[in-house]
This record gives structure tokens, C-alpha cells and sequence, in this order.
């Protein structure tokens, strides 16, 4: 800052007008947007969802803590970017996680997933993410038995009966919206997910171009490709289960990990959608949000290329 | 004496074939995932590296420079062959799970690799060692991955259980696992080199 009464003329290279904003209240702000899901998950499934999501949240900021005193680096887990890594990873683990899959899943996250790529800005992958895909590759026990909202007994998510060609047991599509079904932590209710995606549209922390043509595509490809025929899908209960709007509107929407240009985020999102449809439909995961958005994660670089704006003057 | 024992020396550490060089990174993702396989392999490579290393150093003045590629293949195949079939005749549980990259050492870089910048440069006494030392520390690098795999994605090694209810991390098996781990040993070897300058 230069001395007050200054009147030398201070020559800086563009932007010049700043909002005030920086990364860690942009994360912040992302963290009380996630509240309400997780708070909606430990009323589902009671106490154990809240340890889980406890376990998850500081072992992340341990790790990236640890990583940065190792290597000498400022150490930056006040900018909230560990926090809402462990807070989505956990939101990502069915509420019965025996304890040590939530902290082994935030220290592959912070480590593997961000830190050894130089941090936040640097991964490519979302982290909360390669933590889950990571978990589900080693221990797909765990990751795949669910507790049912309100008492312990074990119930399949409803994708999985889906996946399985069980008759679906009748949820209708209100107690698919407000979570009474299986599932993980912060994906049940749909409700909880939509007011805090609301908050961050409405103060323009995230654009809709990606989550609404994802959600959209998801929409159109299972309406189209239903189980009895052609453009007989049940596409509002594919929209209400599984991770979709958690991914969404939470994960795919990751400055770091998206697009930047608009028209690019628009094909991420479709792109996303398109290969969730084709891993629910016909892939042997009951649900492909997470390896959707990843695979998607790593086609952004190219995205980027090809949609690049073009520069005004210029052929 | 001296300089044949650093021929010998620099293969496992300084040259490192897989730390350092990043050679033979194919048959190391692949049979890394028991500590059995790694030393089966590290053998059978060690054995063809000493044979076409000795060979070739010896036949080097007859090689015409334009053919020297083939000639070199025809003399690593040979020895790939004998040790195929001696793995075949003495240990089919091995053969069986080293599959196809036991023929496949005929193309492994390290060994046209050592042949083409070493052995036909090089007197044979010092391509012995050199062939010697790259070979162990090709044997070295793949056990001490296989060891990081097979005790974290199975929970034994050589076969023994480790710990008593150790959940195995079953990616350190998959092919995402080797991946993994010799991603981060080839972080950890660039760091200790970077430390000693």
C-alpha cells in the first residue's frame, strides 16, 4: 500500500476495480451453502452421519496442514478449500462408515488429490472426489452398504435396486426430494442441496452452465432411453436419487476443475450428464456422478482449447 | 577393480533403471503386484541382461552398424527364450503369473537399452558389471514396489499375512495402485537427488 496523501501516479497492470473478493470467502461462502445438506443428513440418519462428517472435515485440514509444515509451505487451511474437501467427501460416505474410512478418504483427498499437484489451483481432479473413487476402489464393501433414514436396518439405495432389476419398493417422488431413502450423508435430501445451490446462484458464486445443462442432460438421455422403450423414462426419479445434485451443483461446478469459458462449461455439464446416463443405464456402477465428473475434469484442459474466447482484433 | 565394482554400483542407485532411467516402466506396472513375481522377474531379467550384455560386447566389432538393432533382438531373444523355458520347466506357478511379459523381456528397454549405450561400446568385463549392476537394481526397485503393493493391497507379503484385521486397500493391487506408488517413489528418488546437489 502506498503512504497516504500520495499523489505519484501508480501504474498496475489490469483488473483495477476489485469486489473485495477473495478465494477463502468464496469458500466460506461455499461452506454454509453445504450446511443444510449435511445438517438434513444427520437428522436422517442420526448421530453417526455427524462423526463421520467430524472425522472427515479435520482430518483434511490435518493433512493439508501437515503437508504444508513438511514442505515449508504457508500453511493455508484458514482459506476453507481442505474444509469443504473433507465436508463433500464425507457428505459422499453412507452414514454407517466405520471411522477410519472417512479419515483415510481425507488424507488420499488433500494428499494425492491436491497437494502432491502443488495445491489448491493446481489438481486437476476434483479431490473430494479422486478421495471417494479411491475408497470405492478399496474398500467397495463399505462404501456400498447403506443404512435407511431414521432406523439402522441396511436398505439398498435406490439406484442399486434399480441396478439390480428389483421391483422398486414405492417412494414417491416427495419422499425422494426430501431424503427418505438411502444413500450417502449430503446427497439424500434433495431439498437441503437445492436451497444451499439456490444461496450460491443467487450471489453468483456459481454459474448455472454447468449444473443445469448436466441436470437437464441427465433428464432428456434417461427419458429417452427408458427401460421400456424409447422416450419412456422415469427421468424425475434419475434426477431425485443418487449424487446427481450433489455433484452437480457442489462438485462439478469446482473453479479449479471446470472450464472458464461459459460455452465450455456448458459442454462439461452435458458432457458429465451424458456419461452419468450411460453409467446408470448401462454401466456396472448403479450411479456414475463422481466418475462422470472426473473423467470430465480431465477433458478440461482441452475444453479450455477449444472454446477459448476470441481475442477481440484478432483473426 | 575399482571401476568394474562403480560399474556395478551405479546400476542400483546413481542409474537406477526404473528410478532414475524410467526404463522397463511396462513390465514394472505389471508384474509388481507380489513380491514372488517382482524377484521372478527381477531374475529372469537380470539373467538376459548379463547374457545379451556379454554377447554383444563380445561380438561388437562383427555387428554392422546399420543392423545393429536386429542382431541385438536375435541375441536378447535367444536368452529370453532360455529363460523362459527354464521358468517353464522348473517353476509353471511362476510362469503362469508372469504371462506374457516373460517373452516380452526381449523388448524391455532396459536391456536393447544397456546393449545399444553400453555393450557395444563398452569391454566385456565392464559390460559384465554394468549388465550385473543394472539387473540387481532393476530386481531391487521391483521388489520394493511389489513389497509397498502386495503388503498394502493384500495385507502379506511373500504369501504371510501382516496384521490381523488390516482391511486391504484393495487399489494398490489394480493397475491404478501401480500407478500410484511408482509415481511417488519416482517423486521421492528426484527429491533425495535434488538434496544432494
Amino acid at each position: 500500500m502506498p503512504p497516504k496523501n500520495d499523489n505519484r501516479l501508480i501504474v498496475s497492470i489490469s483488473p483495477h476495480l476489485h469486489k473485495g473478493e477473495t478465494t477463502s470467502n468464496i469458500m466460506w461462502m461455499v461452506v454454509i451453502s453445504l450446511i443444510p445438506a449435511g445438517a438434513a443428513g444427520v437428522l436422517l440418519f442420526g448421530m453417526s452421519a455427524l462423526s463421520v462428517i467430524i472425522l472427515g472435515v479435520l482430518s483434511a485440514l490435518v493433512t493439508e496442514a501437515a503437508i504444508q509444515i513438511l514442505t515449508k509451505k504457508r500453511v493455508s487451511i484458514s482459506d476453507g478449500s481442505a474444509l469443504i474437501t473433507g465436508l463433500l467427501l464425507a457428505y459422499n460416505l453412507p452414514p454407517e462408515a466405520p471411522f477410519w474410512l472417512p479419515i483415510i478418504g481425507s488424507v488420499f483427498s488433500i494428499a494425492i488429490g491436491k497437494m502432491v499437484f502443488g495445491g489448491l489451483g493446481q489438481n486437476i481432479f476434483n479431490p473430494a472426489l479422486v478421495g471417494r473413487v479411491f475408497l470405492m476402489a478399496s474398500w467397495p464393501k463399505y462404501m456400498t452398504t447403506f443404512a435407511g433414514p431414521f432406523d439402522a436396518a441396511t436398505q439398498a439405495t435406490p439406484l442399486a435396486a434399480m441396478k439390480e432389476g428389483k421391483a422398486l419398493e414405492a417412494i414417491s417422488y416427495l419422499d425422494l426430494f426430501l431424503g427418505k431413502k438411502g444413500g450417502c450423508i449430503g446427497e439424500v435430501c434433495i431439498l437441503a442441496l437445492l436451497i444451499g445451490a439456490l444461496f450460491l446462484l443467487a450471489r453468483g458464486y456459481i454459474s448455472w452452465h454447468i449444473p443445469v445443462p448436466y441436470v437437464f442432460s441427465v433428464g432428456l438421455f434417461t427419458y429417452i432411453f427408458g427401460q421400456k422403450g424409447l422416450f419412456s423414462g422415469d427421468w424425475l426419479f434419475h434426477i431425485l436419487t443418487g449424487g446427481l445434485i450433489l455433484g452437480a451443483f457442489f462438485m462439478a461446478t469446482d473453479y479449479v476443475t471446470s472450464p472458464l469459458t461459459r460455452k465450455g462449461q456448458v459442454i462439461f455439464g452435458v458432457g458429465c450428464g451424458i456419461i452419468t446416463v450411460v453409467i446408470r443405464l448401462w454401466g456396472g456402477y448403479p450411479e456414475g456422478t463422481s466418475y462422470a465428473i472426473l473423467m470430465m475434469n480431465a477433458a478440461t484442459p482441452l475444453i479450455d482449447r477449444f472454446t477459448k474466447n476470441r481475442v477481440y482484433g484478432l483473426k | 577393480m575399482k571401476k568394474l565394482l562403480n560399474e556395478f554400483l551405479k546400476g542400483i542407485i546413481k542409474e537406477n533403471p526404473t528410478f532414475i532411467l524410467a526404463l522397463g516402466l511396462c513390465p514394472t506396472l505389471a508384474v509388481s503386484t507380489s513380491v514372488t513375481n517382482a524377484i521372478g522377474m527381477g531374475i529372469a531379467a537380470t539373467f538376459v541382461l548379463l547374457g545379451s550384455n556379454v554377447i554383444i560386447s563380445l561380438i561388437k566389432n562383427f555387428i554392422p552398424d546399420r543392423i545393429r538393432i536386429p542382431c541385438f533382438i536375435v541375441v536378447i531373444a535367444t536368452f529370453v527364450t532360455i529363460a523362459e523355458l527354464v521358468m517353464k520347466a522348473y517353476s509353471p506357478a511362476l510362469n503362469r503369473a508372469l504371462g506374457i511379459y516373460v517373452p516380452l523381456i526381449v523388448v524391455n528397454c532396459i536391456v536393447l537399452g544397456r546393449a545399444e549405450a553400453y555393450a557395444q561400446k563398452n569391454t566385456l568385463a565392464n559390460s559384465l558389471f554394468d549388465a550385473l549392476g543394472m539387473g540387481v537394481g532393476f530386481t531391487l526397485a521391483l521388489i520394493l514396489i511389489s513389497a509397498i503393493r502386495e503388503s498394502l493391497g493384500a495385507g502379506q507379503i511373500l504369501g504371510q499375512a501382516l496384521l490381523k484385521g488390516f482391511e486391504p486397500v484393495f487399489v494398490f493391487v489394480l493397475p491404478t495402485g501401480a500407478l500410484l506408488v511408482i509415481g511417488l517413489l519416482l517423486g521421492f528418488f528426484n527429491l533425495l537427488k535434488e538434496r544432494k546437489t
